[in-house]
C-alpha cells in the first residue's frame, strides 16, 4: 500500500437476485486492523444490511471464515496489513458452500458430511465403568492429539479442490475428525469409521494436493490424517481378502 | 466401495510398474547410444520370453493404471458420471491393452 | 487456473502428476502402434526410428522421459505419504521428485545426442 493512503479499497461480495456481485467500499485504515474489523466497519457505518457471521473474535469459534483475496482465512485473526495486495482487499463468502446472503454461507453440507464420516464419538462404556486410563505417550494418542485442535471453521473445506469437483467428497475436516476418533482408545467405532471413509466420496477422493494443510489457521494437517485413513483402509482391504 | 477398489487397483498397478519403469528407462538410456534401429531392438527382444513377460506385465499394469487415472479426470473435469463413466474407463483399458498386447507380440514373436 | 489458494508446492506437485499422467496416456497408443509396425512393416518402423535422429525429436523424447520419470517419482512420493507414515517434509520430497526426474531425463538426453 502507499504511505499516503488513508482508506482501503475493499470489494465485498453482495448477494442479489441474479446471484451476486462485488461492491466497493472505502474503509478508513486503522492500526492492527483485522479483516473482520473491516467487515464490521462497513456493516456499522456504510450498509447495515451486510450479512456476515462471527462470534468469539479470538480464533476459537470458527464462525468468521471468508475468502480474502482468493484465499480462505479466519478473518478475526487475519491482519489487513499481512494480506493486502496494493491497497485492495477482496472479501467473498467461503468457497464450496452455498451462500445464504453476502458473506454468510450455509454450513449444513459441511456438518452433514462430518456426521457421514462417522466423525461422532462411539462410546464403549457406561457411567458405571471405571474411567479408561490413557497413556499420553502412546502412538495412537499422539496421532489423535495432532488433529483435535480443529475449530470446524471450514477453511480447509473451502481450500480443497477435491471438494469442488467431487460432490460427495466428505472433505478434509470431517476425515481429520474421523482419523482422531479412529486413534482414540475410548472410541469403539473403528470399523464403522473405516466403512464410512471407504464408501464413495470417502478418503480415496483425496489427491493429496495439500491445500487443506496450507490453509488451516491452526496449522493442522488434514492431508496427513487422510493419508492415515488411506493406509488403514488399505490394510483392512488386504486383511479382509485373507480372512 | 467402488472408490476403494479403484484406489487399490491404482496403487497396486503403480507398485508393479515402479521397477518396470526404472528398467524401461535404463534400457532406453542404454539402447539410444548410437541411434535406434529396428534390427537392434528386435535383436534384443525377438524370441525372448523374459522381455515378453517384462513388457506383457507392463502393458497389463499400465492399461489398468491409465484407465483408472483418466476415469478420475473424466469425472472431475468433464463431469462424466454413471454408466458413461464406466464405459469410458473400459474403452481406455481395452484400447491400451489390445494395442499394447499387439506391440509386445510384434517385438517378441519369432 | 492457478488461483491464490492453489499457489503452493504440493498443488504444483499434484498438477504436474496429473498433466504428466494424461500426456503419457495419450502418448501410449502412438508408442504401441509404432512398435507393432515391427511385425506388419519393418521398413516403416526403421523409417520412424531414423526420424529420432532429428534434434527436435530428441528434445521431444527428452520431454517424454522427463514426464515418465516425474510421474514415477511423484507417484513414489504419494505412495510413501499414504502407505508409509511419511507426512512431514512433503515439500522437500516433491521438489526431490522433480530433481531426480531432471537427472534421469538429462542422462537420457546426453546419451541421445
Amino acid at each position: 500500500m502507499t504511505s499516503t493512503a488513508k482508506t482501503l479499497d475493499v470489494s465485498v461480495w453482495r448477494s442479489n437476485d441474479t446471484g451476486g456481485a462485488f461492491q466497493a467500499f472505502a474503509v478508513p485504515i486503522q492500526e492492527s486492523q483485522t479483516i473482520l474489523d473491516v467487515v464490521a466497519w462497513i456493516q456499522q457505518n456504510e450498509d447495515p444490511t451486510l450479512a456476515y457471521r462471527f462470534a468469539c473474535r479470538v480464533g476459537m469459534c470458527g464462525s468468521c471464515a471468508m475468502m480474502v483475496n482468493g484465499k480462505p482465512r479466519w478473518t478475526c485473526r487475519t491482519h489487513v496489513q499481512k494480506v493486502i495486495s496494493g491497497n485492495k482487499i477482496e472479501i467473498a463468502p467461503l468457497r464450496n458452500l452455498p451462500v445464504i446472503k453476502d458473506l454468510a454461507t450455509d454450513m449444513d453440507p459441511f456438518f452433514d458430511k462430518w456426521v457421514k464420516a462417522e466423525g461422532v464419538f462411539h462410546p464403549s462404556k457406561t457411567r458405571d465403568d471405571a474411567i479408561e486410563q490413557i497413556d499420553p505417550t502412546s502412538h495412537e494418542r499422539t496421532e489423535a492429539d495432532i488433529g483435535i485442535e480443529c475449530i470446524n471453521c471450514s477453511i480447509c473445506y473451502a481450500a480443497c479442490d477435491a471438494v469442488s469437483t467431487t460432490e460427495d467428497y466428505l472433505g478434509p475436516a470431517a476425515l481429520n475428525r474421523a482419523w482422531t476418533l479412529f486413534n482414540d482408545a475410548k472410541d469403539s467405532g473403528k470399523q464403522t469409521i473405516l466403512d464410512a471413509v471407504s464408501a464413495n466420496g470417502g478418503c480415496h477422493s483425496c489427491h493429496s494436493m495439500g491445500s487443506c494443510a496450507e490453509a488451516c489457521p491452526n496449522e493442522l494437517n488434514p492431508m496427513a490424517s487422510i493419508a492415515g485413513l488411506k493406509r488403514e483402509t488399505a490394510k483392512a482391504f488386504f486383511a479382509r481378502r485373507k480372512s | 466401495m467402488t472408490d476403494l477398489w479403484l484406489y487399490m487397483a491404482q496403487r497396486i498397478s503403480a507398485l508393479v510398474m515402479a521397477p518396470l519403469v526404472l528398467g524401461h528407462i535404463a534400457v532406453m538410456i542404454y539402447a539410444i547410444q548410437g541411434g535406434l534401429s529396428a534390427g537392434e531392438i528386435l535383436g534384443r527382444t525377438q524370441g525372448s520370453f523374459g522381455w515378453a513377460l517384462f513388457y506383457g506385465t507392463f502393458v497389463v499394469a499400465v492399461s489398468i493404471h491409465a484407465a483408472i487415472g483418466l476415469r478420475t479426470i473424466a469425472f472431475e473435469v468433464l463431469g462424466l458420471k454413471g454408466s458413461a463413466l464406466t464405459v469410458f474407463a473400459w474403452v481406455v483399458f481395452l484400447v491400451l491393452f489390445v494395442m499394447g498386447a499387439q506391440a509386445v507380440y510384434a517385438v517378441t514373436a519369432t | 487456473m492457478i488461483r491464490p489458494h492453489r499457489s503452493h508446492p504440493l498443488w504444483f506437485a499434484f498438477i504436474l502428476h496429473r498433466i504428466s499422467g494424461v500426456a503419457l496416456a495419450l502418448f501410449l497408443p502412438v508408442h504401441f502402434w509404432v512398435l507393432s509396425l515391427a511385425l506388419t512393416s519393418p521398413e516403416r518402423l526403421d523409417g520412424f526410428l531414423h526420424w529420432t535422429d532429428i534434434t527436435a525429436v530428441k528434445i521431444a523424447e527428452f520431454a517424454l522421459v522427463f514426464l515418465l520419470a516425474v510421474h514415477l517419482c511423484g507417484g513414489l512420493r504419494l505412495m510413501a505419504l499414504e502407505w508409509l507414515p511419511w507426512s512431514p517434509r512433503q515439500k522437500t520430497l516433491a521438489a526431490g521428485a522433480v530433481g531426480v526426474s531432471v537427472l534421469i531425463s538429462g542422462t537420457f538426453f546426453l546419451q541421445a545426442i
